[in-house]
């Protein structure tokens, strides 16, 4: 396969930037994609410092048998805190963050196709965040993991409001995710630029799409959940209550029903931002698209057929086991499949080791590792003997950190040129991954012999004597070298945003449309919405000489046209920013969401303080009224001024 | 949940034509997305509900729900219900073609419908409550309330997103040409009409 050189940068267009107001208040009334973006980077990110801070704790707690840093209920805050932070405050929404940045600028769009249902979700998703961490000061945080296995979280269980916190923080977050993945499916599906079909959108636009698919059809199952869960805990029902008729196991599947669709939306969008990474450094096209594109369609379908594997532990009888184990196997297959692809896409390229290669390729193996040890949890009889050790934990942290984190990284590194017009040092990046690297398989690798050798999760503490001691310590020493590895990252940002290289517009020379606009780009993206002939848009402007693209579907017709991918080049002279009509700033999201937040807040001191609670609902829906009529201004204020 | 309702992102923004990629108007695809997320919403909540019906036929205080639920009077509120969804099409109709006048009245008549289904909801409830059926009495109440509690609330924000209709539509006029917040309304109040059909078929009819 034909790998290319490199050719002189071909200066791209970069017209004038449009004044947009800005200090501090811009930030809570943009409608902007690329700046919400960023929003939901930099506080998934704060959650993500946070939820390893709790980590380092337990880690702590457990370096040595008998430990006395944390009490039990301290340690079950914290585990609770960590898993929920982590899935729900961190990877969720740094993949969120950086679909809102690149998605409309993959697909040549102006924004996301609602943009202020946008500015909705990221108020949301941060108000959840701080309510569910409200909790700490109000009386104890949720306390039962963040699967939150009935009855364990009812009230007789869990007498604190710690896990009411969890339902109705959660609940903001999850109302935030849905209106985020409609925004994404009407963007993705709506908003392409001319000749941007479906089959030539970039397989991280693909990922997006599928997620938020994943998202509206498995969030409802999770709030149906804890919409039981906070009846049973405030206002009577019986829905988890085995004395009362009502049952536990309907938590578990409604949670699991929910939960490893989960898993997916954590994961596809890293394996879309790997399907981008990887070509661009390994300078050819990704090997075949069309599986990857569809395979990740397949997942999703999947997705939703093995959530029983996560029970198998609770006896549901052999027909039912064989079923999940089949499917849970079955799911391998379109994921492995994608190794090769990315394999496929290394080999004969001619490779350039930077650091989002050197994370992408992290990425590959540590996720394959993880990947190895779950099909071994998906036969019954190997799970019945790991569950709920600690190999388990070092399966999900290797499919989540090794896999996840790991590319989200190497976004980072990729993209973070796009988002501030510098580059990442690249030495530190280097230096990073390594530390990264070695700790996170240090810290991670021995629980898969801890769990083997019987270790459970869950606890706070474990006796001396039972062969446990000597990898726990080593655990723990080297958890702190992932705490450096992140601290790392944080100076290199800061480093970098200050007096990094500065970087052009297509600083990896890259083949996708958002490397055709300025770095950062203007507030409109595109100058003129370009039009698509193939699959590698800005290669095939760039190299015109050269065929990149293989099926019979996508290759650009004729030479001319391909040439001519239009970013405005010619009209530049002609181009005035200002007739671009964008959305204007507004507050009314915000308003909506913290009525929203305050209702809840109302909801759920409901049964401790009646009078007090009800004023809340009442003042939270009025500021909800008002936040929507603001809302509704601004949006008929834009229409009238589209047309 | 009326965030969806009250997006009014012209469709295609900023792309200097109208036109989408899919020919579907950005706010309809959006509220069908979203009502897909609202049946999985729905089919959980009646799923429980059919599970536990045999588990609490089979309790010492179970409560049956043909001894309590009053099919007579639910049967008059789904007819409600349902005549709403007509008044709806016919209001939609008529704003299709600019009769201003028809589109009101059928509109308002959408919103008193769904009002005297939310008046007969609560008789309802309270005349439960008084017979002894509460969240807290057996599995049966428990899973009715919540599910037809939620349903209820549904048709709630529903009146009050077709009230915001008819009043935007008496202050800045709706038109043949410029209605989808007409049909974005009318949409939603089908699916939860629909979700009743569903709740009276399977929870009242069932024996």
């Amino acid at each position: 396969m034909a790998t290319i050189e490199r050719p002189v940068q071909r200066p791209v267009s970069v017209p004038k930037a449009v004044t947009e107001p800005t200090g501090w208040l811009s930030w809570f009334s943009t409608v902007d994609h690329k700046k919400i973006g960023i929003m939901y980077l930099v506080s998934a990110f704060i959650f993500f410092v946070i939820g390893g801070i709790e980590a380092l704790l337990m880690r702590l707690q457990l370096a040595t048998p008998n430990g006395t840093l944390l009490s039990p209920d301290a340690y079950n805050q914290l585990m609770t805190m960590h898993g929920t932070t982590m899935v729900f405050l961190a990877v969720m929404p740094l993949n969120v963050g950086l679909g809102n940045y690149l998605v409309p600028l993959m697909i040549g769009a102006r924004d996301m196709a609602f943009p202020r249902l946008n500015a909705l979700s990221i108020w949301l998703f941060i108000l959840g965040g701080l309510m569910l961490y409200s909790s700490f000061a109000l009386g104890g945080a949720p306390n039962a993991g963040w699967f939150a296995y009935a009855p364990l979280t009812e009230t007789a269980y869990s007498p604190t409001h710690g896990m009411d916190y969890w339902i109705l923080g959660l609940t903001l977050t999850g109302v935030a995710s849905i209106a985020g993945a409609v925004n994404f499916i009407v963007t993705i599906l709506n908003m392409r630029a001319p000749g941007m079909r479906l089959n030539r959108m970039p397989l991280f636009v693909w990922a997006q799409m599928v997620t938020s698919f994943i998202i509206i059809f498995a969030f409802p199952s999770l709030t149906v959940a804890q919409v039981f869960l906070l009846f049973d805990r405030n206002f009577g029902t019986r829905f988890f209550l085995a004395d009362q008729g009502g049952d536990p196991m309907l938590w578990l599947h409604l949670f699991w029903f929910f939960g490893h669709p989960e898993v997916y939306i954590l994961v596809l969008p890293v394996f879309g931002m790997i399907s981008e990474i990887l070509p661009t450094f390994s300078r050819k096209p990704i090997f075949g698209y069309a599986f990857i594109a569809y395979s990740t369609v397949a997942i999703g379908f999947l997705g939703f057929l093995v959530w029983a594997h996560h029970m198998f532990g609770t006896g549901l009888g052999p027909m039912v086991n064989a079923f999940f184990s089949g499917a849970s196997m079955l799911i391998a297959i379109p994921t492995g499949v994608k190794i090769f692809n990315w394999i496929g896409t290394l080999y004969g390229g001619s490779l350039q080791l930077k650091t989002a290669m050197y994370f992408a390729l992290g990425f590959i193996s540590m996720f394959v590792i993880g990947g190895i040890s779950g099909i071994t949890l998906a036969s019954p009889p190997v799970d019945l003997q790991q569950t709920d050790t600690y190999y388990v934990v070092a399966h999900f942290h290797y499919v989540l950190f090794g896999g996840a984190i790991f590319g989200i990284f190497a976004g980072a590194f990729y993209w973070f040129p796009k988002m501030s017009g510098r580059y990442l040092n690249e030495t530190m990046g280097k230096i990073q991954f390594w530390l990264l690297l070695i700790s996170f398989n240090v810290t991670f690798g021995p629980m898969h012999e801890l769990g083997t050798q019987g270790m459970p999760r869950r606890i706070y503490t474990y006796q001396p004597g039972m062969g446990w001691d000597f990898w726990n310590l080593v655990e723990t020493v080297a958890s702190f070298g992932i705490a450096i590895a992140v601290a790392l990252f944080m100076w290199n940002v800061v480093v970098s945003l200050r007096s990094g290289q500065r970087a052009p517009a297509d600083p990896w020379d890259g083949s996708t449309l958002e490397w055709a606009t300025a770095s950062p780009p203007p507030v409109y993206n595109f100058a003129k919405i370009p039009r698509v002939h193939s699959r590698r848009p800005l290669w095939d402007s760039k190299y015109p000489e050269m065929e990149v693209s293989h099926s019979q579907g996508t290759r650009p017709m004729k030479r001319k046209e391909v040439a001519a991918l239009d970013t405005g080049d010619q009209d530049q002279a002609l181009f005035d920013p200002s007739t671009i009509h964008l959305p204007a700033p507004t507050f009314g999201p915000l308003w909506v969401s913290l009525g929203i937040c305050v209702v809840f807040y109302g909801i759920l001191y409901l049964v401790d303080s009646n009078y007090l609670s009800v004023i809340a609902v009442v003042a939270g829906l009025g500021l909800f009224a008002f936040g929507v009529t603001s809302w509704l201004r601004s949006a008929d204020r834009d229409s009238a001024g589209a047309h | 949940m009326s965030e969806v309702s009250t997006t009014n992102a012209p469709a295609g923004i900023g792309h200097g034509h109208d036109e989408t990629s899919m020919g579907v108007d950005s706010r309809k695809l959006g509220l069908w997305a979203f009502i897909g997320s609202e049946t999985l919403f729905f089919a959980a909540l009646i799923v429980t509900y059919l599970i536990f019906k045999p588990v609490n036929e089979a309790r010492p205080e179970n409560q049956l729900p043909h001894e309590f639920l009053a099919i007579n009077f639910t049967a008059g509120l789904a007819a409600i219900l349902l005549a709403s969804s007509l008044t709806m099409v016919l209001s939609i109709a008529a704003i299709r073609q600019n009769n201003q006048r028809m589109f009101r009245i059928w509109l308002g008549a959408t919103i008193g419908l769904g009002l005297m289904f939310l008046g007969g909801q609560v008789y309802e409830f309270y005349h439960l409550y008084a017979e002894g059926l509460t969240l807290g009495s057996s599995l049966l109440g428990s899973t009715f309330f919540v599910l037809t509690g939620f349903h209820g609330t549904h048709v709630a924000i529903g009146v009050v997103w077709l009230s915001m209709i008819m009043w935007r539509g008496l202050k800045r006029g709706y038109s043949a040409n410029d209605h989808m917040d007409v049909e974005l309304g009318g949409m939603y109040w089908h699916f939860v009409d629909l979700v009743w059909v569903a709740v009276f078929t399977l929870i009242y009819l069932l024996p």
